[in-house]
């Protein structure tokens, strides 16, 4: 299959007061279109930056990060937001759903980025809670649901405007494990129902093992992994 | 992008109430700023009011020259004469110069509020001022008779001073006076006097002078030939001025205090509403950090943002502009207060709440709301969307 992410000799550094700290050092992998890539390692590996210039959110300080084919690291902010609503969806450990709106008007906002029609919005959003299995909570705002409810409606956020890719960051890090077992099984779904391409940050051995691949970082660096390292 | 603005404006709205106690300070802040301000534009308002509806185009007061009031003035009795038998002054049917000598004099007398002296103006007029004056007219009583010691007392003054009603007794240099009527003078400076026979006042303050000398003209067009006359009479030395210009003069003075002072200490309230203003933005920025970071990640541009941070402040700077504004023209509208005019007596007047002084309240809290919703807007649009995911 051919790869839809693809960093090349990527770096990554913070500057902290007069200190420059090298986070992520020439990494360069690839990840193939439909995989569902677990990123693991301890804290401080670099998981998150890594996941975060996939998802468009930063840029690397020098090397090239192409997605579906695009430079993302040459875009503007600007751009690079626009190049989020098209391409990426995202999925947090805390759910960041938005406290004062119901779940289907949280799955609708990434359609407001879109030329849709209300009523096409309001189609595509009863489908996402469908596909999640939330569509009789539609109406419900996230304080009336349960950790894994609320995270269902962010993974329906995330599908909605059918991204190229579902990025997530610690999906199940604030779920029990039964819950965080129902909402892995529904990234797998995903995945290989709906050829959905996912790269998933996680702590947790067992949450990975629901990827087809998985990446191990430490200190920056690729130390381990079956998905095609590049460097 | 306007269903992005609308959407990420809505959401922000909607958060209000969770952040209900910050928001206030905005809202009290800027409605006390205004609710002061508006309300001593009100005096300022009422003051030049009452001070520009005394007078007539077609009424000139004549003062001693460099005079700047009628206390300090004084013309001897052949110029007033010369003064009225100038060219432009409205005659009678009897071929009289509707014109009217006057004197001021000050006495002192107990506030009703306060118990208090405090100066009221005893003017005496000449026999053509009712004439001269039709505007004034008695509301009960009588009109006082020449030659006796009688006074007519304005409504206005009547309200604010002890034993000035119609019968009371009033000491004047000495001299018992009687207070016989009281009378309406369309609430003009003159309200807020007594008046009496002019010859009688002058002999009981023992002078021989005028202060003033008020004509009426055969139209308002005639002022520049009665002017041209008496200012090139070297036997006068004159200043000739139109009613309005005169009362103009006289409200300036104050008026520039009052403005200053609504200014001044309208500007720094408005400072600290700013500040108000910007903590509260600030606040609703940093507690809404991770709803605009997640908007952002999904694709949000910074606009919308900004937009939504600045509707926030506007609306709250709104309400609390109406808010204040609303309790000034409530408390304030039409309440009477007095202060020192001219001739060093009380002026009584309205306070007035005009639509123009609610516009400017609201300008005002509109001013404060940009300024305190520009800064936290702009760091809302720069909040770095990696981090404040991270942050959580």
């Amino acid at each position: 299959m051919s790869a839809i992410v693809s960093l090349s000799n990527v770096v990554k550094s913070y500057t902290r007061g007069k200190q420059t700290v090298e986070v992520l050092h020439h990494l360069s992998i690839e990840i193939a279109q439909g995989d569902f890539v677990a990123l693991m390692g301890p804290s401080g590996s670099g998981k998150t930056t890594l996941l975060n210039l996939i998802g468009g959110l930063d840029r690397p300080s020098s090397g090239e990060v192409k997605v579906a084919g695009e430079r993302i690291d040459q875009l503007s902010s600007g751009q690079l937001a626009k190049w989020r609503a098209r391409h990426v969806g995202f999925v947090f450990q805390f759910y960041n759903l938005m406290p004062m709106l119901s779940a289907e008007r949280n799955v609708e906002l990434p359609l407001l980025l879109t030329s849709l029609s209300s009523a096409q919005r309001k189609k595509n959003v009863q489908a996402a809670l469908t596909v999640v299995g939330l569509a009789e909570r539609a109406k419900h705002k996230p304080a009336e649901l349960s950790g894994g409810q609320a995270q269902r409606v962010a993974i329906a956020r995330a599908l909605v405007a059918d991204p190229t890719l579902l990025v997530c960051d610690e999906p199940t890090g604030d779920l029990d494990r039964s819950t965080a077992d129902e909402i892995l099984h529904l990234l797998q779904v995903l995945n290989k129902d709906h050829g959905k391409t996912i790269v998933m940050v996680t702590h947790d051995p067992k949450a990975a093992e629901y990827a087809s691949h998985q990446l191990h970082l430490d200190k920056g660096q690729l130390v381990e992994g079956d998905v095609k390292a590049a460097a | 992008m306007l269903k992005q603005v609308t959407a990420v404006t809505a959401m922000n709205l909607r958060a209000i109430p969770q952040r209900m106690g910050t928001s206030w300070v905005i809202v009290i802040g800027i409605a006390v700023t205004v609710a002061v301000l508006v309300s001593v534009l009100a005096m300022v308002a009422g003051f030049s009011k009452t001070l520009s509806s005394t007078g007539r185009p077609d009424r000139v007061i004549v003062l001693r020259g460099g005079s700047n009031a009628e206390l300090n003035s004084t013309i001897s009795r052949d110029n007033t004469i010369n003064i009225m038998d100038a060219p432009g002054v409205k005659k009678d049917a009897d071929g009289k110069p509707i014109a009217s000598a006057e004197m001021v004099a000050v006495v002192a007398l107990p506030l009703k509020k306060t118990g208090t002296p405090a100066n009221l103006t005893v003017r005496g007029i000449g026999a053509k001022a009712p004439e001269l004056r039709p505007e004034i007219h008695l509301v009960a009583g009588r009109m006082f008779q020449p030659a006796l010691r009688e006074l007519i007392v304005g409504h206005a003054a009547a309200v604010q001073f002890q034993g000035v009603s119609i019968g009371s007794h009033i000491s004047v240099r000495n001299t018992e006076w009687t207070v016989v009527g009281e009378f309406e003078s369309n609430g003009d400076a003159h309200e807020s006097e007594m008046m009496g026979d002019i010859e009688t006042v002058l002999s009981a303050f023992r002078r021989n002078l005028f202060q003033s000398v008020t004509v009426m003209l055969d139209a308002p067009e005639a002022f520049a030939q009665f002017k041209d006359k008496l200012t090139t009479d070297p036997t006068l030395m004159v200043d000739v001025k139109r009613e309005p210009d005169y009362y103009a003069e006289q409200s300036n003075r104050l008026n520039k205090l009052l403005n200053f002072l609504a200014f001044g200490v309208g500007g720094i309230m408005a400072i600290g509403a700013v500040f108000g203003a910007l903590n509260t933005m600030y606040s609703a920025v940093s507690a809404r950090a991770l709803e605009i970071a997640t908007l952002r990640a999904i694709g949000f541009g910074a606009g919308p943002v900004v937009v939504s941070v600045f509707v926030e402040a506007l609306l709250l700077s709104l309400i609390g502009g109406a808010i204040g504004a609303g309790a000034a023209w409530l408390f304030f509208n039409g309440n009477t207060l007095n202060t020192l005019g001219a001739n060093f007596t009380q002026v009584v007047f309205h306070l007035t709440v005009t639509p123009q002084l609610l516009l400017s309240g609201i300008i005002w809290s509109c001013f404060i709301g940009v300024l305190g919703g520009l800064f936290p807007a702009i760091r809302a649009a720069r909040l770095p969307v990696a981090a404040a995911l991270r942050a959580t």
